[in-house]
């Protein structure tokens, strides 16, 4: 044998540590070594076309992680050190935190599970390994994105159980059972649903603003985080659309399937999205754009223009995305009321938005904002002022598929709830739309099974009968101090002192 | 349709009304009344009247509401499951044909919510 150059080119090194470390089996059969590869209907032809977008390898994907980590790292200590939390622009800012790290990061963690257990079933071996570094990518920023706000922890209420809060409370079952469903699905399903409807149609929605927005209000623990995640996310986009592209052109039969996921996970999402609209509109002290214009950006322009490319290959974009669209001028304000009316079951603070950001919100909103919402605000900071700060005590019915409350209204008709029934084996199921009832349709099996919070707490599985009992004991919301009305609550005294400014209302020690 | 999956998939309802310790799950939606973000999910008995729902449930539920004093509810216009209704005020829910998981709509005709728009 000739003695080859030592130092392998990268082609070469490329090829030696990925496409060669899959074989072809001798002793066991290929369905029994890869048992999940063939039951969603997805017809894989030639696992060589796959086109790898990054030809990243294990060992110089551990050397440019640890380079980031690094990095990060000193900036986190160095934020900790210098009491970054009291640069920020307004403590309300840190309630979006609080969301996220209850309803995003455990996603980051649930992500992991999934891209190691899709990637495990594939047969061919460039998904494997690009689903194997994702998954790691994924393990990181989760952990990541704990660290960069545990140092809030330490300032401010609410942020002190949200893996045990994503489990049970009644908002977070939202992302939760986003995440449960894909993950739960075949490896294909689970790529279109989180590789290309989430990752790369659907996550510059989420990255973008809270991002910025963390930039915007003075949160440099977060921006680092975002940063040492982007190259990660590039990754995760690419991967994303190769996916989508390769199933597509390994066989016509795979366009009809792929189809109905793009439609279901273009739908899962946007309803997991309202989440973050109201962040956008309303927990960012400092505004870096409003839902509207950022589901213009993201999604109506460059949505547009991926799925016109997609055209080819028999894809048409996804249905009910004009009810999405015409949404943008309604969301966030129709989530934010409910978190209001509903504050006191949540590790977070609620609030009326300040006349500036009424103002600003006329300007961004100028069909819908004065004639719909801000009527609402009025009406609601006159009963607080009149020491009747509105909470609903009553449970919201909620959609048996993305089980937000039934909050949502009729596409042309603002002012009308959408609500859809149907009854499935003598069973009767509600739905926010038309689109998650369509969802139900197809896999009603999958939805019958889900665990919706009211109906849990009915009951009688929450450790409660009332909503108190059950906030306090099942959910780990601390009542008075993690819950309940921004104004007066001890986050804002805490601020106040922090600024050396005195509560309004009374004369407060320093926390 | 049905899900695609590797086994026999087949999985008990979790809200089966024998779940709910003799009560069952009632919606209530008061249209024009947004101040309240969706329908009302209500734990009830099956034997109470009609009547006892208006005065012992919906009323305490609607109270925060302005219009909520001002509402005859048992003469408003009431949808069962999307069709017309004419409850009976003095028979059980049950004989009134609302069972586990049904939805009621009230709508109340002079009464249109707060702002001109259904608040």
């Amino acid at each position: 044998m000739a003695v080859q150059n030592k130092k392998l080119n990268l082609k070469d090194k490329y090829q030696y540590l990925t496409r060669d470390m899959g074989w072809e089996p001798t002793y066991q059969k290929k369905e029994d070594i890869f048992p999940h590869e063939d039951f969603e209907g997805i017809k894989i032809t030639d696992w060589s076309q796959w086109e790898d977008p990054f030809r990243l390898t294990m060992d110089s994907y551990w050397k440019y992680q640890a380079e980031k980590e690094k990095k990060l790292y000193a900036i986190f200590d160095a934020f900790a050190q210098n009491n970054g939390h009291q640069n920020i622009s307004d403590a309300r800012y840190v309630n979006a935190l609080k969301l996220f790290l209850g309803g995003v990061s455990p996603l980051e963690h649930g992500a992991y599970q999934g891209y190691a257990k899709a990637g495990r079933q594939f047969s061919g071996t460039g998904a494997r390994v690009a689903c194997q570094m994702q998954s790691i990518d994924e393990l990181r920023h989760s952990q990541t994105q704990q660290h960069a706000m545990s140092h809030y922890n330490k300032h401010f209420n609410g942020l002190h159980d949200a893996a045990h809060m994503h489990d049970r409370v009644w908002f977070l079952s939202v992302p939760k059972s986003f995440f449960d469903d894909a993950r739960t699905a075949g490896p294909f399903e689970f790529l279109t649903a989180i590789s290309f409807s989430f990752e790369y149609v659907l996550t510059n929605l989420l990255f973008v603003p809270f991002m910025s927005g963390a930039a915007y209000n003075g949160d440099m623990a977060t921006v680092t985080f975002g940063f040492s995640a982007q190259s990660d996310e590039a990754r995760h986009m690419t991967l994303g659309l190769e996916v989508i592209k390769f199933i597509l052109e390994q066989h016509e039969d795979n366009v009809p399937i792929v189809q109905r996921w793009i439609d279901k996970w273009f739908w899962r999402g946007f309803r997991l999205l309202s989440l973050v609209s109201m962040m956008m509109d309303y927990m960012l002290p400092n505004k870096v754009m409003s839902w509207s214009e950022a589901w213009e950006v993201y999604y109506e322009q460059n949505g547009g223009a991926l799925f016109k490319d997609l055209e080819r290959y028999g894809i048409r974009p996804p249905k009910y995305q004009d009810v999405a669209n015409d949404a943008k001028h309604h969301l966030s304000h129709q989530l934010w009321t409910t978190f209001y009316q509903y504050s006191h079951a949540t590790n977070f603070h609620t609030w009326v938005p300040e006349k500036e950001e009424m103002d600003w919100m006329s300007e961004k909103y100028p069909d819908t904002f004065d004639k719909y919402y801000r009527p609402r605000y009025e009406y609601l900071a006159k009963e607080a002022a009149a020491g009747r700060r509105f909470y609903n005590n009553t449970l919201p019915q909620l959609c048996q598929v993305c089980q937000v409350p039934n909050l949502f209204t009729e596409m042309g008709a603002p002012t009308k709830l959408s609500h859809r029934q149907l009854v499935h084996e003598g069973e009767r199921y509600h739905f926010c739309s038309e689109a998650c009832c369509d969802i139900f349709k197809h896999e009603p099996e999958k939805y019958v099974q889900a665990w919706l919070p009211v109906h849990q707490i009915y009951q009688g599985n929450c450790e409660g009968e009332d909503v108190e009992t059950v906030v306090q004991k099942y959910y780990h919301i601390n009542i008075g101090e993690d819950n309940f009305e921004y104004l007066g609550s001890p986050d804002h005294k805490r601020w106040m002192s922090i600024k050396g400014e005195k509560p309004a209302d009374e004369n407060q020690d320093a926390a | 349709m049905s899900v695609n999956a590797l086994y026999d998939y087949k999985f008990e309802p979790k809200d089966k009304v024998e779940n709910f310790n003799g009560m069952q799950l009632l919606y209530v939606c008061w249209p024009d009344h947004l101040m309240f973000c969706a329908p009302f999910a209500l734990l009830v008995q099956p034997d109470m009247t009609f009547r006892a729902l208006i005065e012992e449930i919906l009323k305490p539920a609607t109270a925060a509401h302005p219009d909520s004093s001002k509402a005859d509810f048992l003469n408003a216009e009431w949808l069962l499951n999307d069709e017309p209704f004419t409850p009976d005020a003095d028979a059980s829910l049950i004989d009134n044909g609302i069972d586990h998981k049904s939805m009621l709509t009230v709508t109340t005709p002079d009464l249109k919510g707060m702002a001109g728009v259904g608040y």
